[in-house]
Order: structure tokens, then C-alpha cells, then sequence
């Protein structure tokens, strides 16, 4: 599935978006950030209440194409710049965690583990 | 190791500094992006010089990471001065951790680093003194297959 498909999905706005369109195949869901170090695949969607800068860090790091900040959150404007320079997108969404898997799930979304 | 260093570089990192934390990681991945080595491999060595830079930011007052290249090997090793591990063992049990509440709100003591550092590696080695500090040494091989 296509990020843009994601964002129209989950009524998301972008908050830093990128040229590419990745193609996203699995996604992973947490707070933990070690836990998306040891469970996440390259190439993953991250979904995230977490907004502090290491939630981009640790998408670089872990080669994540996108991440979705839940509920309506969103990082600060220095968080915002760092995504831009490591080239992930962010996206905010207004649903909750729940939902947000629920949909992405229903439309054939897979988790990591 | 009896390898020849092909490039070696030492970061400083500054414990409790959560705005920079992750900046050496995300420096040795952009040194090793541009080396030829395979985004696996080069994904393995990111994952444990964050979660060893992020120990260091989480539990010391101030540390350093060694990062040396050799035509086989790519070597990190970590050191801090700081509080130190009081038992090795326990602390590479997944889901153990002694970060504060604080740094669980900021999404790290989960009790992950160590065995995730362990599981990036092809070699990895504690060393730590209680009350003076700890010392990581952790070696992945680049020049051939995933183990």
C-alpha cells in the first residue's frame, strides 16, 4: 500500500512529506522505542503516540519509510526539520491507535510480529 | 582483530543530553552509507550504536563511542563514566531496565538495548565496574554473509 493511501485512510495530514511514495508492506505499533529497534522490518510504517525527536531517530536508524503520530499529536517544529533532513514522513492522525490499526489491518496492513 | 583501519573515529556523548541523543548513530550510518556495505549490515550496526549511545544519554554522565572500520569488521566500542552494572546477567534479561518513568515517557527502558545490541552483533562483550562505568565492545562483520 502506497503512504498516500495511508494518509487518505486514516484522514492524516502530512506534517513533512517526502518526494517518493514508498510502498508500505507491514507496520508496527508502539510507544517502546527499543521495540521498534528489535521488531521493526526496514521499510515499516511506525504508528506512535510518541513525539520527541527520538521517534525519528529511531526511524532512521531503523530504515522506517513513514510514521503516523496518533490522535492529533504532533513533534515539535525541530522534530519536524530532522525527519526532513533524514528524509522520513510524518503524518498526523485525529484516530487513536486502535483505530488506526483496525483500518490499516482491514485493508490488508500486516504487524511486524 | 590484526585487521588494517581503513577509517576510525571517536564521538563524544553527553550524558542526560536527550535533544542530541541518537546524533552519533545517525553520523556512523550516513559515514557507512556511503562506504558500500550492504543496508543489512549497515542497518546492524545502527541499531546497536543507538541503543549503546542512548545508554550512555539514559544512564552516564558522559561517555564515547569508538567506531573503527576494518576490510572485514566494523567495531564499535562504547564507554562511559557512570553508575556502572551491577549484574550483567540480569541486565541482558529482555525487559529488565533501571531507566526512570521520565525516560519511559520518552520511549526508551523497555529492557531492550542490551539484547537488542547482542542480537545486531557477531561479537559483543561487557565490561563494567560498579560506581565507575561500562565499556561495550561489539564487532559485525561486513565482508560476508549474515550469520
Amino acid at each position: 500500500m502506497k503512504l498516500s493511501k495511508v494518509v487518505e485512510l486514516t484522514k492524516g495530514e502530512y506534517l513533512c512529506r517526502q518526494k517518493n511514495d514508498p510502498d508500505i508492506i507491514c507496520c508496527m505499533a508502539s510507544d517502546m522505542m527499543s521495540d521498534v529497534l528489535a521488531f521493526a522490518e526496514a521499510g515499516s510504517l511506525l504508528i506512535t503516540g510518541l513525539t520527541n525527536s527520538q521517534s525519528v531517530r529511531t526511524a532512521d536508524i531503523a530504515d522506517i519509510s513513514g510514521i503516523i503520530y496518533i490522535r492529533g499529536k504532533k513533534p515539535d517544529e525541530q522534530t519536524v526539520e530532522l525527519a526532513g533532513e533524514l528524509s522520513i514522513t510524518l503524518i498526523s492522525t485525529e484516530l487513536g491507535m486502535f483505530e488506526t490499526c483496525g483500518i490499516l489491518s482491514a485493508e490488508g496492513l500486516r504487524g511486524v510480529c | 582483530m590484526g585487521d588494517e583501519v581503513l577509517y576510525q573515529k571517536v564521538f563524544p556523548v553527553t550524558g542526560g543530553d536527550f535533544d542530541k541523543a541518537g546524533e552519533v548513530s545517525t553520523q556512523i550510518k550516513a559515514i557507512l552509507k556511503g562506504s558500500g556495505i550492504d543496508s543489512t549490515v549497515i542497518r546492524r550496526v545502527a541499531i546497536a550504536s543507538f541503543e549503546a549511545e542512548m545508554n550512555v544519554v539514559i544512564h552516564a554522565d558522559e561517555g564515547e563511542v569508538d567506531f573503527i572500520l576494518t576490510p572485514s569488521d566494523i567495531c564499535l566500542v562504547v564507554s562511559d563514566r557512570g553508575p556502572g552494572i551491577e549484574d550483567i546477567e540480569l541486565a541482558m534479561q529482555e525487559g529488565w531496565s533501571t531507566a526512570s518513568d521520565d525516560m519511559r515517557e520518552m520511549g526508551f527502558g523497555a529492557g531492550m538495548g542490551l539484547p537488542n545490541i547482542k542480537k545486531s552483533c557477531d561479537a559483543f562483550e561487557i565490561e563494567s565496574e560498579v560506581g565507575k562505568g561500562t565499556t561495550l565492545h561489539m564487532v559485525i562483520n561486513h565482508n560476508r554473509h549474515q550469520p
